[in-house]
């Protein structure tokens, strides 16, 4: 298996091909890394290769995987002429280039604007609204998870015995006040400013772990290109 | 100086810390436990578990579309699921028809092919396919969920999918037992989830970077996803299931040091914060 | 013309995405079927506009001599040479293509963000206080979590692990989605706004 970091080489490259990737891959990760020092001109170099060679492969694929396949052969070769609307709205895009026929970019722009808040919708009221109100209805009281804290014996059992016992009244508590919080219409006073500030301790438990979570994922990105640097290019670990 | 002017000046010198030096630890616990190559054994969490038993209980033959929505940006994060995955999948003989919604995907998804399939005896258009890149998002989404050739005409490499044998009697994600998702973020799991999963009925599942992780425990509750990876761990997690240790195994160590220098900073920043308001007073 | 007709556009393709999903009909499925297709294509050509402009504006930059315009034409440079050897050579692995990918793009990207490790880890240190009960909850439960997650927190307590999936799965998954049915009303009710007109501020200004 070769799991690991994989910036060494193209498949096929042969042995050139990927001794040459692996010192331009190292150099380059190098030139990024220096930053943390400071701003220098070998990074603004790297930071402007990058932009120049990932704004060319997205065209690239662009070309290759969408206007060919979904437009060109089938307009030219399949005779699917309707496909000539999407082409002319399209090509009405670049008139934003043109201050006097820029107007026209909007019909193209409206085409997507349009299609992508219709699945907004879809997507918000089918997967999450009703389908997380449905989930959410869950009994206050579990009778087998009373009974589980009955019979545990102590310690890491019944903590997380009792932890089971509390799991949906807290789920439901959390959940209405943390909407309480997002419930703007009326002034968080008396009840309603209780039950807010209930949500905000929700909230903040969630924000920790979210925070807990991104440092782990940052720290993940870290260990990936220093496990690079360390096996692919100096050898120091296999 | 008294010793107690000294104390305070120790502490405010602490406190404003120069951040190359947080750098060089950071760096320092980061690669120090991959040089002297730790292994560490992890607790595999509910949300794996039951993604690697919905994975595992998949007929031989069937077909499951792997959707590779990353980039390098996460690389360290999902490849390894990739990774995972397609062996766990080769492992059990199902099909994969692997295609992406970001433009960097395609390759990283060939790549993981290129390594893993000779080893299973897999071959391209028979065993597994790679449908490459389409723009369009949830557009996409829909599109394939109701017609896959005419979403994708052609492969990654540009054949004709009509000329792909595998891709016989596949006409839509009606047809596919599963979706396994490796998302980076928007268009991914959430999308899949929204789109596809509620509306079509076809089972989601999948590994997002641990960012996104604690957004995706709704749905996992909900039943909406399958199961779920979060970050290098949730990798890590699936590797030890599958007994084929890589890069989230293999980090685990270095993941482990730099959280609890992470966690010292936060300590000690406290303690410097409580100092100050007790001098304050 | 200059608003009428793209708020009609919008109108028509967001409700036959809509439609769609209530009535598999032909009527409806086989427009939203078109009209997805054509978002498909659209799009693609938004992303080769968006290139476009980087590309001019940096020309721009190169012409005038203005900040950094030797950069520039690296970056254009690059532009180019990538295009270049994609357009005219493909995109199959194995080839230049390829490997300008494997060895230029995949290890800056996945460095540009591992450069993140190192300035969360310096934030925590400045700014993470325990100033109020609810900054508390926070800096706790990330705590605990971060500790969790790891190898070293089961050292320490052998229920960490578990805790920490309780945490996720209750208190977490509770906030969660609060904010998801609170993001989903607002969702619905933006796109309907933009899908009936309401909503125009996309089309930019009136001129």
């Amino acid at each position: 298996m070769r799991p690991l970091t994989i910036a060494a080489g193209a498949a096929s490259g042969g042995l050139d091909g990927h001794v040459l990737g692996t010192w331009v891959a190292a150099a380059l990760t190098l030139a990024i890394f220096s930053f943390l020092y400071k701003d220098n001109p070998v990074y603004k170099l790297a930071e402007h290769i990058f932009i120049g060679v990932s704004a060319g492969y997205v065209v690239c694929l662009e070309y290759w995987n969408v206007f060919v396949p979904n437009l060109w052969n089938p307009l030219v070769s399949g005779g699917e002429f309707i496909l000539v609307v999407p082409f002319a709205l399209g090509l009405l895009l670049f008139t934003r280039f043109s201050p006097r026929a820029a107007w026209l970019s909007r019909w193209a722009i409206a085409a997507m604007v349009g299609s992508y808040a219709g699945f907004a919708v879809i997507g918000a009221l089918q997967g999450d609204l009703i389908a997380q109100v449905r989930a959410a209805m869950i009994p206050v009281y579990s009778a087998d998870a009373a009974a589980s804290l009955g019979a545990a014996a102590g310690g890491n059992d019944y903590v997380f015995a009792l932890l089971a016992v509390l799991q949906n009244p807290l789920t439901i508590i959390g959940l209405v006040t943390t909407l309480f919080y997002f419930f703007f219409s009326r002034e968080h006073r008396g009840g309603l400013g209780m039950a807010s500030r209930v949500g905000i301790w929700f909230l903040m438990i969630s924000f920790g772990a979210s925070f807990g979570y991104t440092v782990m994922s940052r720290v993940s990105l870290l260990i990936g290109r220093l496990h690079f640097l360390l096996s692919d290019w100096l050898g120091v670990i296999r | 100086m008294s010793a107690a002017g000294e104390r305070e000046g120790m502490v405010r010198r602490l406190s404003h810390l120069d951040r190359r030096i947080i750098y060089l630890i950071v760096l320092i616990c980061a690669a120090v436990p991959l040089v002297i190559g730790a292994r560490v054994e992890l607790s595999v969490g509910p949300p794996v578990r039951s993604l690697y038993d919905a994975v595992d209980s998949l007929p031989p033959g069937s077909y499951v579309y792997l959707a590779a929505d990353y980039d390098p940006g996460s690389l360290p994060e999902l490849y390894p699921m990739n990774v995972a995955f397609v062996e766990h999948l080769f492992s059990k003989d199902v099909k994969i028809i692997a295609a992406s919604l970001w433009a960097p995907g395609p390759p990283l998804s060939q790549r993981v092919f290129d390594d893993i399939a000779p080893r299973y005896g897999k071959t391209y258009g028979e065993d597994y396919v790679n449908l490459g890149f389409k723009e369009g998002r949830e557009a996409v989404m829909v599109s394939v969920a109701e017609n896959l050739k005419g979403t994708f005409p052609e492969d990654y490499f540009g054949t004709p999918c009509g000329e792909i044998p595998m891709l016989d009697g596949i006409n839509s994600l009606r047809d596919v037992s599963m979706i396994v998702n490796v998302s980076a973020g928007y268009p991914g799991i959430k999308e899949w989830v929204q789109q596809i999963a509620t509306r079509f009925d076809i089972p989601v599942g999948g590994g997002v970077t641990a960012v996104s992780g604690p957004e995706m425990y709704p749905y996992i509750q909900s039943g909406q996803l399958v199961g779920l990876l979060a970050g290098m761990k949730g990798a890590g997690e699936y590797e030890q299931l599958l007994e084929k240790p890589g890069l989230g195994l293999a980090g685990m160590a270095s993941q482990s040091s730099v959280h609890v220098a992470v966690i010292v900073f936060i300590g000690l920043a406290n303690l410097f914060y409580f100092l100050d308001r007790r001098k304050g007073r | 013309m200059k608003t009428e007709v793209p708020v009609v556009i919008a109108f028509v393709a967001g409700m036959l995405m809509i439609v769609s999903l209530f009535s598999p009909h032909p009527v409806f499925a086989g427009p939203a079927a078109v009209m997805r297709n054509w978002a498909i294509v659209i799009t693609a050509f938004a992303y080769v506009l968006g290139v476009a402009n980087i590309a001019r504006i940096s020309a721009g930059t190169v012409r005038t001599r203005g900040r950094d315009w030797r950069y520039k034409v690296v970056l254009l440079a690059s532009l180019g040479g990538m295009l270049g050897i994609g357009l005219a050579g493909g995109i199959q692995g194995g080839g230049l293509f390829d490997w300008s990918y494997m060895n230029v793009m995949v290890p800056m990207q996945s460095t540009m963000f591992s450069l993140l490790a190192f300035f969360i880890a310096s934030a925590a240190y400045r700014a993470f206080r325990a100033r109020s009960v609810e900054a508390t909850l926070l800096l706790v439960t990330a705590v605990i979590v971060m500790l969790g997650r790891v190898p070293v927190g089961e050292r320490l307590w052998s229920g960490l692990p578990a805790f920490t999936e309780w945490i996720m799965e209750v208190p977490n998954m509770a906030a969660k989605r609060g904010i998801m049915i609170g993001a989903a009303l607002g969702a619905i009710s933006t796109g309907l706004k933009m899908i009936l007109g309401l909503e125009r501020s996309y089309l930019g200004s009136d001129k």
